[in-house]
């Protein structure tokens, strides 16, 4: 099925999210959508998908304008859907997932699960996906999940399928699994739109390549264009992608960690007997695909999680059992993985948020009083430092770009007198810009001897900013390899291999 | 309150995590409390009561199987059912010990032993009627498991349900007013059912359209029901109580052979219309909840809106008549107040029985069935209170009238464990 998207417009407020844009996809075809994070690729998306009505343009299929005014319209014109956060209800089993929103029923009005059972069957026997359609999504892995979504697009005979951010949450090797089944799909002629920031799939699985920047459409490039040439037409100017770091000068051993285990409610051990240490001067990066355990490890180090076991120890000192205060004096600095949620109060103003783990004592609060004029000079003098583009310190923190959120949560944790840094997905949503400065600070504050954890599941941040990396699978650390690993090797621990030649550490 | 004791290794490419099992000293520490309190309000209390024998009669007079009263010598029982609960609760401490979760049956057991227990001390000298005891049961759940329906179905699509006190009331009032004139308790139950359907349309249209939080309307609106209830009662209804306040009941239909089922018989088959449309009601909902397109679409927009959403459902929409439907069956409820037991509309005569039907959803945990079982618990409570006045037992009648409310909140909070409500429950969706 052909489609053609014409003149689309779509804005939010103030805010114009898709400014005329035209897209064309060929039946048959792999049309990757690539722009960087709030570019406009999933208001588009949605809009294609009867989600976000438009302002102007129009849908076309195969010649035929089309109105949506919901998904369900968009459905029934042959138009799929793979979200990125996967909308499949957790509760329900694969069959009742698939066939919500159509389903057949018997003369009494029961439900004929039988019907989507074998539907379920037929189109996962079809490209070998193995699927029980008894299970429960919620105890799927995620790389399942995903397939779910797509046989419940299938499902529905969709002969466009758009793919949002697929490979987010996928290890590098069922990444690998979703690009054949991309093309399996191509073959048997569905037409494939397949949004995305991550250069390297682009490549190699894309026909064409559509560029998007700032809700318009800078560029079309063929997949025989470098990253770089992709890289700057994304973001509009040449970047540099590699991260510029010194040997490290190690020190002490400065955190050790010993048997770490973290039982959450359902009685799981989502961190499995963890050991590792940090030495002052290096970064240590936890990678792994999301949701293998790395947030409640952090967590767990900051005092977060309520059931942990085994030893925490920071120069010497115990902090396990700590409350998040007592942690924090200690010296460790903390970006949290969703700035917007942990990192700030929105209804905050800059100024306040620099000073939101430091209101305990002077120098900011003395006699129980804030001290205001201090906290305007402590203010505007880390704007100026961290470069942080807001109108003022008395801007509300959630008026700022995510980027110059980033920063302010940077500017208050690095202010301190720190003896650790803990940064999770610190550039998750940035624009390149922001991943730079990000990138940068963190250098700078391992070069100061400050030894740091970084936790990423983007391998290009990984192999760059790492002097180490630990790879998490299942709650356990797989192995603990030096920074230069080659990215197959990576790609592998993360799937839950050991690395060849080292020994399994959890 | 919890030690870890062992873990079990994954095997490779399964989806779950290894886990471990951990020690939860709850069950048993409860059980063990209550084993204390068996002893010494049985036994040590009951010293007294040493040669008196308590009596429970098993059958009614107008029944064909005339079971014997069951006679039990007071002081022995208390013993011998004080020696079970130590030893029950005793087992109980041992399987955790062993690492082992308390089943649930041993809790049920201990439960019915120190009802047991309980009764055959507060009974000492006089007589309990058994069939009397279930059949005021029954009499007093009717409304809570009506509002534990529609609680359950209204929660399921997203909408918490603090209304449903409020559509009670609605639904006793309007089936009076409309029994009375018309002299027919059906059209009366029709009108209990639009009231409280008028209540929910408050409700849905507040917190669905208008993204109101769901909790502040629902008190509003029963606070505003008992305002409205209360000021039509003493300006209509109490100057013309014969043409607006006498509604046509109800009458009793005895169901052949099931209604002679010694003991239960009466309890369930000796009811009225409203009660046999509730036992049809529980049933209809729970096939329609688990087994149906509605149910299906129902729970999907309490889940996870968005998803439902994306494959073309219409989640305002469809909670906005689930809502409705459930201020219908609560209605029904409220009906029963007014055609089935009491047989007049008085002023905030639901009485916060409302709450109790929200707690019996929890409780419930959002199962029609479970629901409907705890709503029976909570009316059993009730009614014990009731019979143990009536028999004068020895105790306080103010600590009695706890009891109902005692039983909830025990349930509520801890013996239940964590339960888990529908996802979306009381969240409004915006696109």
């Amino acid at each position: 099925m052909k489609l053609e998207l014409r003149g689309i417009t779509k804005t939010f407020g103030a805010l114009v999210a898709n400014d005329h844009i035209d897209l064309t996809v060929e039946a048959g075809e792999i049309h990757a959508l690539l722009g960087e994070n709030g570019a406009g690729k999933s208001t588009l998306m949605n809009v294609l998908y009867g989600l976000y009505q438009a302002d102007a343009g129009e849908i076309v299929l195969d010649g035929v304008v089309q109105k949506f005014a919901g998904p369900g319209d968009a459905m029934n014109a042959g138009i799929g859907m793979v979200h990125q956060h996967f909308m499949l209800i957790p509760v329900f089993t694969v069959a009742e997932n698939v066939m919500l929103g159509h389903e057949e029923t018997n003369v009494l009005g029961r439900l004929n699960l039988g019907a989507a059972r074998k539907k379920v069957k037929e189109i996962s026997d079809r490209f070998g996906f193995h699927i029980d359609p008894d299970a429960l999504i919620e105890d799927l892995p995620v790389g399942v999940q995903q397939r779910v979504e797509i046989i419940k697009a299938l499902s529905r005979e969709a002969r466009v399928l758009v793919f949002d951010e697929p490979t987010a949450v996928l290890t590098p090797q069922e990444t690998d699994e979703l690009m054949a089944i991309m093309r399996q799909l191509k073959e048997a002629g569905t037409s494939i739109v397949f949004i995305t920031h991550k250069l390297r799939e682009v490549r190699e699985v894309a026909d064409r390549i559509t560029v998007i920047r700032r809700g318009k459409v800078v560029g079309e490039a063929s997949p025989t264009a470098t990253n770089t040439e992709l890289a700057s037409l994304m973001v509009g100017r040449a970047v540099e992608l590699t991260v510029h770091k010194d040997e490290p000068k190690l020190g002490h051993e400065a955190l050790v960690v010993r048997d770490l285990c973290v039982i959450d409610a359902r009685h799981q051990l989502v961190v499995n007997h963890v050991s590792f240490e940090v030495q002052a001067g290096e970064v240590l990066v936890i990678a792994g695909v999301q949701g293998n355990g790395q947030t409640e490890l952090i967590e767990a180090l900051m005092g977060l999680q309520p059931r942990v076991t085994g030893t925490i120890e920071l120069n010497g000192t115990s902090l396990r059992g700590l409350s998040v205060r007592k942690i924090l004096d200690a010296g460790v600095g903390f970006v949290p993985e969703d700035r917007t949620e942990d990192g700030l109060v929105a209804a905050f103003t800059v100024a306040e948020n620099l000073m939101l783990d430091r209101s305990t004592g002077a120098p900011f609060v003395k006699a129980g009083t804030l001290q205001r004029g201090f906290l305007a000079d402590f203010a505007r003098e880390k704007v100026t430092e961290f470069d942080i583009r807001t109108q003022g310190i008395d801007s509300l923190a959630g008026q700022l770009s995510g980027g110059n959120q980033q920063k302010v949560v940077l500017a208050r944790e690095l202010s301190r007198e720190l003896h650790l840094l803990v940064a999770t997905q610190p550039t998750r949503g940035l624009d390149v810009g922001s991943i730079e400065f990000v990138h940068k600070r963190i250098i700078a504050t391992r070069d100061a001897g400050i030894p740091v954890i970084v936790v990423s599941t983007e391998l290009d941040e990984v192999v760059g900013l790492a002097d180490r990396i630990a790879v998490m699978y299942r709650g356990g650390i797989v192995g603990i390899v030096p920074g230069t690993t080659p990215r197959s090797v990576l790609g592998l621990m993360m799937t839950g291999e050991p690395a060849p030649g080292t020994e399994a550490v959890a | 309150m919890s030690t870890i004791t062992q873990t079990v290794q994954p095997s490779q490419g399964q989806p779950a995590l290894s886990t471990v099992v951990l020690r939860s000293w709850k069950a048993a520490i409860a059980l063990s409390i209550f084993a204390v309190l068996g002893l010494l309000i049985f036994v040590l209390l009951g010293v007294d009561t040493q040669g008196q024998v308590s009596t429970f009669r098993l059958s009614q007079s107008r029944d064909l199987i005339q079971l014997p009263d069951l006679v039990l010598p007071t002081f022995v029982t208390a013993v011998v059912s004080s020696i079970l609960l130590f030893a029950m609760a005793a087992w109980s401490i041992w399987i955790t010990t062993h690492s082992r979760k308390v089943p649930l049956w041993l809790v049920v057991v201990f439960a019915v032993v120190f009802m047991i227990g309980f009764l055959t001390w507060a009974a000492a000298g006089s007589t309990i009627p058994v069939p009397g005891l279930f059949v005021g049961t029954i009499t007093l759940s009717v409304p809570l498991i009506f509002g534990a329906l529609g609680g359950v179905i209204s929660e399921r699509s997203g909408v918490v349900n603090v209304a449903i006190e409020g559509q009670l009331l609605a639904g006793a009032f309007s089936s009076a007013v409309v029994a009375s004139i018309t002299g027919n308790p059906y059209l009366g139950l029709v009108a209990a059912a639009i009231a409280g359907v008028l209540v929910s349309f408050v409700l849905a249209a507040f917190s669905i359209k208008y993204l109101v939080d769901q909790v502040i309307v629902g008190v509003v609106l029963n606070v505003l029901v008992i305002g409205l209830t209360s000021f039509f009662f003493s300006q209509l209804l109490s100057p013309n109580a014969a043409a607006l306040n006498t509604p046509e009941r109800f009458p009793r239909i005895n169901i052949p052979l099931l209604s002679e089922i010694p003991i239960l018989g009466p309890a369930l088959f000796r009811q009225t219309f409203i009660v046999y449309f509730m036992y049809v009601a529980v049933a209809v909902i729970y096939f329609g909840l688990f087994h149906t397109k509605w149910g299906l679409r129902l729970r999907s927009v309490g889940e996870h809106p968005k998803a439902a959403d994306t494959v073309g459902i219409n989640v305002n929409g469809t909670r906005f008549w689930n809502v409705s439907l459930a201020g219908a069956i609560v209605g029904f409820g409220g009906a029963y107040f007014t055609l089935g037991s009491v047989g007049a509309f008085n002023k905030e005569m639901t009485a916060g029985l409302g709450f109790i039907a929200l707690a019996a959803v929890i409780f419930g945990r959002w199962d029609p069935l479970k629901a409907t079982l705890a709503a029976l618990l909570f009316g059993f409570a009730s009614n014990l209170q009731n019979v143990l006045s009536i028999i004068g037992s020895p105790v306080p009648s103010e600590f009695m009238l706890m009891l109902p409310y005692v039983v909830t909140i025990f349930a509520v909070a801890g013996l239940v464990g964590r339960s888990r409500p529908p996802a979306a429950d009381g969240k409004p969706y915006i696109k």
